[in-house]
C-alpha cells in the first residue's frame, strides 16, 4: 500500500498527473514489476539458500526465505569430484576453441558478402540461409559425421556448428552498415587488397560486432549439450552440461573421488550436492554476464535491421 | 557513372576471378562447411526412401518408396507426437508471446530510472542459465513432496494437494511454458524496448495535453509502435511452428509423463537410439523429413500472408 502510495507523488511530481485513472495505472505498473522481479529472482534465491541449509529442512519445506543451519557439505564434495572438474575442462576448451574457430570463419565470411561490388553475393547468401529453413535431418547429418570418422572425438564438439546463419548475416550487415564503401574504394585505389582492408581496417572498427559474436558463440558452446549427447560418448571429452545431465537429471551417484554409491550415502545429501552443482555450474556465466550486458543487448539491435 | 557500369557488364567470369579471387579465399571455409555438414545430410535424407542397410551403407539400402512415410502416418506415435508438438508450439506462442511485450510495456513506464535498470538485469538473467541446470531447477521446485513452488501453488489451490507436476501428464505443457516465459521473457523484450525508446517524447506531451490519460498513451502512442516488430516476430513463431526444441522437452520427459511430452524431435531421437531394440534409421529419417517440410511450408505460407497483407516479408 505504501508503495503505490509513493508511485503516486513520484508520477505528480514529474508528470502531474491529475486523471485518477493515471494513479492506478502507474500503481499497477509498480506492482507488476516488483512481482516480476520476485518471480524472475526467487528461485535463484532459493537455490543459493538451499545449498548451504540443512538438507533435511530443504526437503520438509522449511527453507522459504532464508538459509537454516549453514554448512557447506554439497560445495565439499563437488571439489572431492573429479567429474565436475573434467566437465570445467573440457567446457572451457571447446568455448574458448570452438569460439576461436567460428570468428576465424564467420567474420572474413561476412565481410565478404558484405562487399556491395561482390557480385555472387546474394546467391551465396541464398546457399547459408537456405539451411536455416531446412536441414537433412537427425540420421543423415549423424551418418555424415560417422562417414568422416568424427563421432566421439573432441573435434565435433569443436567444429559443429562452425558458422551459424544467423550470426553470418548480423555481422554482414554490421559492416555493410558501418564501414562506408568510398573507404575501400579509396584504399584500393592506393594499392590495398582485401585482405588488407579487413585486417587492418574491417576488423578494427568491428569491435562492437565481435564482441557481440564471441558472446552469442560462446554462450551457445556453453550451453551445449545437444551435440555431446548425439555425437559423443565417451565421459571423459564430455563437457560440463552432460556432466551436469548424469549428475542433476540421472541422479548418478556423487561420491568421494571414485563414484559408486557408499554406504551412508543419503537422499538428502545428494539433493544438497545437487544445488551446489546448480551454484557452480551457473556462477561463472552469471560473474561475467554484468559485463556484457550492453554487447548483447546490441547484437538484439543489430540482428533487429534484418527482421 | 553509367560508362563505368556497362563497361564493367561486359567484362567475363575470368575478370571478376581475378578482381575478387581474395573474397572466395575468405568465403571458403563457411562455403565447405555448410556443404559438408549440411548440403550432404540433404543429400543424405534419401534415406527416409531407403531400407537402411549397415553393409551397404546410407546410399546403398533397396528403395521403398514412401513405405516409411506410410508407416509413420499409420503408426499411433504419428497423432501422438504430432498433437504434442502442435500443443506445445501453440501453447507456447498464446502465452510466451505477449508476456515480453507487456514486460517491455512496464519497464518502459518505470519513472525511477535505478529500478528500472535494476529490474532489466535481473529480467535477463534466467537466459544464460543451461537447459539442463533450468530443468533441474524445475525438478527441484517442483517436487511432488518439499519442492517450495509445488507447495505454494498447493496452498493457494491452483493445483490439488495431491498433484505431481513434475509426472502428470497433464501439467507437462504448463511446466513447459511457465519455465519458458521465465526463461526467455526479459531476454525477447530487449527489441520491443527498443522500439519503444524511438518514440517521441512531444507525442507524449501532445497527448497529455489532449488530456490523454496513462492508459490511453500506452494504447494510442506505444501498442501502434510496437505492432511491425510484433508482426514480424510473430511470422517468425508461426513459421516453426512443428520445431519444439528439443533440448528441453527431451530433460524434462519421464516415463509419466511422456503422453503428453513426446513430441517429433525426441520421437526422432528415440526411433534413432532406442533404449531396447535395434535404431529404426529409415523411419526416424523419414520423420524428419516430414516435419522439415511441413515447417518449410508453413514458413513459406506466412511468409507470402505476410507479404500481402503488411507488404514485408523475411525473403
Amino acid at each position: 500500500m505504501a508503495k503505490t502510495h509513493d508511485a503516486v507523488i513520484h508520477s505528480r511530481n514529474i508528470i502531474r498527473d491529475r486523471d485518477p485513472a493515471d494513479r492506478i495505472f502507474h500503481g499497477l505498473v509498480l506492482f507488476l514489476s516488483i512481482l516480476c522481479f520476485i518471480v524472475i529472482l526467487y528461485p535463484l534465491w532459493f537455490v543459493v539458500i538451499a545449498s548451504i541449509s540443512n538438507s533435511d529442512m530443504v526437503n520438509r519445506g522449511e527453507i522459504v526465505f532464508l538459509p537454516k543451519d549453514i554448512r557447506f557439505y554439497g560445495f565439499e564434495q563437488i571439489f572431492q569430484d573429479s567429474r565436475i572438474l573434467i566437465g570445467y575442462r573440457n567446457t572451457i576448451i571447446y568455448v574458448l576453441g570452438g569460439t576461436l574457430l567460428n570468428m576465424i570463419v564467420t567474420m572474413p565470411a561476412a565481410y565478404a558478402l558484405s562487399r556491395p561490388d561482390f557480385k555472387p553475393r546474394n546467391k551465396i547468401m541464398l546457399y547459408f540461409v537456405f539451411t536455416m529453413y531446412f536441414s537433412g535431418g537427425l540420421v543423415p547429418t549423424y551418418m555424415q559425421i560417422n562417414n568422416l570418422g568424427l563421432i566421439n572425438t573432441p573435434w565435433i564438439l569443436l567444429i559443429m556448428v562452425l558458422i551459424n546463419t544467423y550470426n553470418l548475416i548480423i555481422a554482414r550487415t554490421f559492416i555493410q552498415n558501418t564501414i562506408p564503401n568510398d573507404l575501400y574504394e579509396s584504399a584500393s585505389l592506393d594499392g590495398c587488397s582485401h585482405f588488407r582492408f579487413f585486417w587492418s581496417i574491417v576488423l578494427p572498427l568491428s569491435k562492437a560486432i565481435i564482441s557481440v559474436e564471441i558472446l552469442y558463440y560462446a554462450v551457445f558452446h556453453w550451453n551445449d549439450y545437444f551435440n555431446a549427447l548425439i555425437y559423443t560418448s565417451n565421459n571423459d571429452i564430455q563437457p560440463l552440461q552432460m556432466v551436469l545431465r548424469r549428475i542433476l537429471l540421472q541422479n548418478e551417484a556423487f561420491a568421494n573421488g571414485n563414484g559408486g554409491v557408499q554406504g551412508g550415502y543419503a537422499q538428502s545429501s545428494a539433493d544438497q550436492v545437487k544445488y551446489a552443482v546448480i551454484i557452480v555450474s551457473t556462477v561463472p556465466i552469471l560473474c561475467v554476464y554484468p559485463f556484457v550486458q550492453k554487447y548483447f543487448e546490441k547484437g538484439v539491435m543489430i540482428g533487429a535491421v534484418k527482421g | 557513372m553509367t560508362a563505368a557500369v556497362s563497361k564493367k557488364k561486359s567484362r567475363g567470369i575470368g575478370y571478376y576471378l581475378k578482381q575478387d579471387w581474395q573474397l572466395w579465399v575468405m568465403l571458403l571455409p563457411a562455403i565447405v562447411y555448410i556443404f559438408i555438414f549440411c548440403y550432404m545430410p540433404m543429400y543424405g535424407a534419401q534415406l527416409a526412401f531407403r531400407k537402411y542397410d549397415y553393409a551397404k551403407g546410407i546410399y546403398g539400402g533397396d528403395w521403398v518408396g514412401f513405405k516409411y512415410f506410410t508407416d509413420y502416418f499409420n503408426s499411433a506415435m504419428f497423432s501422438t507426437t504430432l498433437k504434442n508438438t502442435f500443443l506445445i508450439s501453440l501453447a507456447s506462442i498464446v502465452f510466451g508471446f505477449p508476456a515480453p511485450i507487456v514486460l517491455a510495456i512496464i519497464i518502459n513506464q518505470i519513472r525511477n530510472s535505478k529500478w528500472k535498470r535494476t529490474l532489466q538485469t535481473i529480467v535477463y538473467i534466467p537466459y544464460f542459465i543451461s537447459v539442463v541446470v533450468l530443468v533441474s531447477m524445475l525438478n527441484v521446485l517442483f517436487a511432488k513432496s518439499g519442492g517450495v513452488l509445488s507447495d505454494f501453488l498447493k496452498s493457494l489451490h491452483i493445483v490439488p494437494g495431491n498433484a505431481n507436476l513434475l509426472g502428470q501428464k497433464q501439467y507437462f505443457i504448463w511446466m513447459y511454458v511457465g519455465s519458458g516465459i521465465w526463461q526467455s521473457m526479459g531476454w525477447n523484450s530487449i527489441i520491443y524496448i527498443a522500439a519503444l525508446s524511438s518514440v517521441d517524447v512531444q507525442l507524449y506531451d501532445a497527448a497529455k495535453i489532449d488530456g490523454a490519460n496513462a492508459w490511453q498513451r500506452v494504447v494510442h502512442i506505444e501498442f501502434p509502435v510496437l505492432v511491425p516488430t510484433i508482426m514480424i516476430l510473430l511470422i517468425m513463431n508461426m513459421g516453426s511452428i512443428l520445431n519444439v526444441g528439443f533440448d528441453k522437452v527431451f530433460l524434462m520427459q519421464n516415463t509419466l509423463n511422456k503422453q503428453s511430452s513426446e513430441v517429433i524431435s525426441t520421437y526422432v531421437y528415440h526411433l534413432m537410439a532406442p533404449t531396447t531394440g535395434a535404431p529404426q534409421f529409415s523411419l526416424a529419417t523419414a520423420v524428419g523429413l516430414f516435419t522439415n517440410v511441413v515447417n518449410f511450408v508453413f514458413l513459406m505460407l506466412t511468409n507470402y500472408v505476410s507479404k500481402r497483407v503488411t507488404g514485408s516479408g523475411l525473403m
